[in-house]
């Protein structure tokens, strides 16, 4: 497992690796999106309260979900490139930036439409919502901060390091509507307990969950892929890589 | 310490330092953070007098009042330990009803009744079909007493 782990520091064999996972995390991410797509919209039954519009929780709370993931992901992957001096973190944490970014995107746009209709407001300045605006500019800051330099190296070092620093704020989104008094509501799915949503609406939810975090993955190999090769096209390995 | 542990010590020094300073400004201004008071809070007088704040709580069942042929709407805000009366003029949200969590936007007047100038609609973190809804009303109607919800609905 180590020896694995290990193994893929080495820029060829996370070029080889990704490019062999990408067709499985996109066959997944189809087959679960689907489903939950058909099972959500169609077949779930609407809410007393909210009818036909709690169907947006099928597109909001994956993306609000993946917004954190991917913040998560991108900053232990700067990490590991700090501490450990594995280059390819870098290449990792650049790779997950902006898909991390437009899930954010996703989730304060979906959030809005549906906040005009049941809260009465597009947006207002509560904790969860002000948090997660918050995390979209973190993301912002890292991705900038990477091109703010001349050396990549330093550019690398510097985003690495602000998306550590910007951790802190993933549990403030997390926990924003139970430590202070928010509009947003707690979480049904996430939470202590049962979730408070019945099988029925909740399984095509678990799928877009897992379907999210599966084209996750599939378009960070791909993105994972060009950023080595495009930081390694000096090396060898790329030139017979191109040149094949 | 090899140079590798060093950089493990300074990163993880970096944030917890970070982590220490945000959780204190956030210790500070936790009532600043919070979206809205309760009405307790109002009755204990920690709401701001002759300024502008929200108050969020559950709409009295049966306090809700209505002129006919007039936008003004008077209701009662709860916490189930202290009431404030609300008066409102305007449209409210789709999910404005009784026993509904709501936060209003305004000022306290002189004679304890909250006049808002926006009305919006909390939701909480329940999901069910219509049928099982009605379900769960009419057995809580033979139960005689439902589970009271938090204050923070």
């Amino acid at each position: 497992m180590w020896r694995w782990f290990h193994r893929l520091a080495s820029p060829p064999h996370l070029y080889r690796t990704a490019g062999a996972l990408t067709p499985w995390f996109a066959f997944a991410a189809a087959i679960l999106i689907g489903y939950g797509l058909v099972d959500g919209l169609a077949f779930a039954p609407p809410d007393y309260q909210q009818g036909d519009a709690f169907r947006i929780i099928y597109v909001h709370a994956p993306s609000a979900w993946l917004s954190l993931f991917g913040y998560t992901a991108m900053a232990v992957a700067g990490a590991i490139a700090l501490i450990w001096r594995i280059k390819v973190g870098y290449a990792v944490a650049a790779a997950a930036a902006p898909i991390g970014a437009s899930f954010t995107l996703s989730a304060l746009v979906t959030g809005s439409l549906w906040g005009r209709p049941m809260w009465g407001t597009y947006w207002a300045w509560d904790p969860r919502l002000t948090s997660e605006l918050i995390l979209l500019f973190l993301y912002f800051g890292v991705i900038s901060l990477r091109k703010a330099f001349e050396d990549p190296g330093r550019g690398d070092r510097a985003s690495a390091l602000l998306g550590i620093v910007g951790v802190v704020n993933v549990p403030i989104v997390h926990f924003s509507v139970y430590w202070w008094n928010s509009l947003h509501q707690g979480g049904t799915v996430m939470r202590l307990g049962k979730p408070e949503m019945p099988g029925s609406m909740l399984w095509p939810l678990l799928a877009m969950l897992a379907g999210f975090m599966c084209f996750f993955g599939a378009v960070l190999c791909v993105r994972v892929r060009a950023e080595i090769l495009t930081r390694e096209r000096q090396s060898t390995w790329v030139r017979e890589v191109v040149a094949a | 310490m090899t140079p590798r542990r060093k950089r493990l010590w300074v990163v993880l020094g970096i944030l917890a330092g970070v982590s220490a300073s945000v959780a204190l400004a956030v210790v500070a201004g936790r009532q600043d953070i919070s979206f809205y008071y309760v009405p307790t809070q109002v009755a204990l007088g920690k709401a701001p007098r002759d300024k502008d704040f929200r108050i969020g709580g559950l709409v009295m069942k049966g306090s809700v009042r209505r002129k006919p042929g007039d936008m003004t709407v008077h209701f009662v805000l709860t916490d189930y330990a202290h009431q404030v009366p609300v008066v409102y003029t305007g449209v409210l949200p789709d999910l404005f009803r009784e026993g509904q969590g709501i936060i209003a936007h305004g000022q306290l007047g002189p004679n304890g009744v909250f006049v808002a100038d926006e009305v919006l609609a909390k939701h909480d973190s329940k999901y069910m079909p219509p049928e099982i809804a009605a379900a769960v009303k009419k057995n809580a109607g033979i139960a005689g007493a439902a589970a009271a919800p938090s204050p923070r609905g």
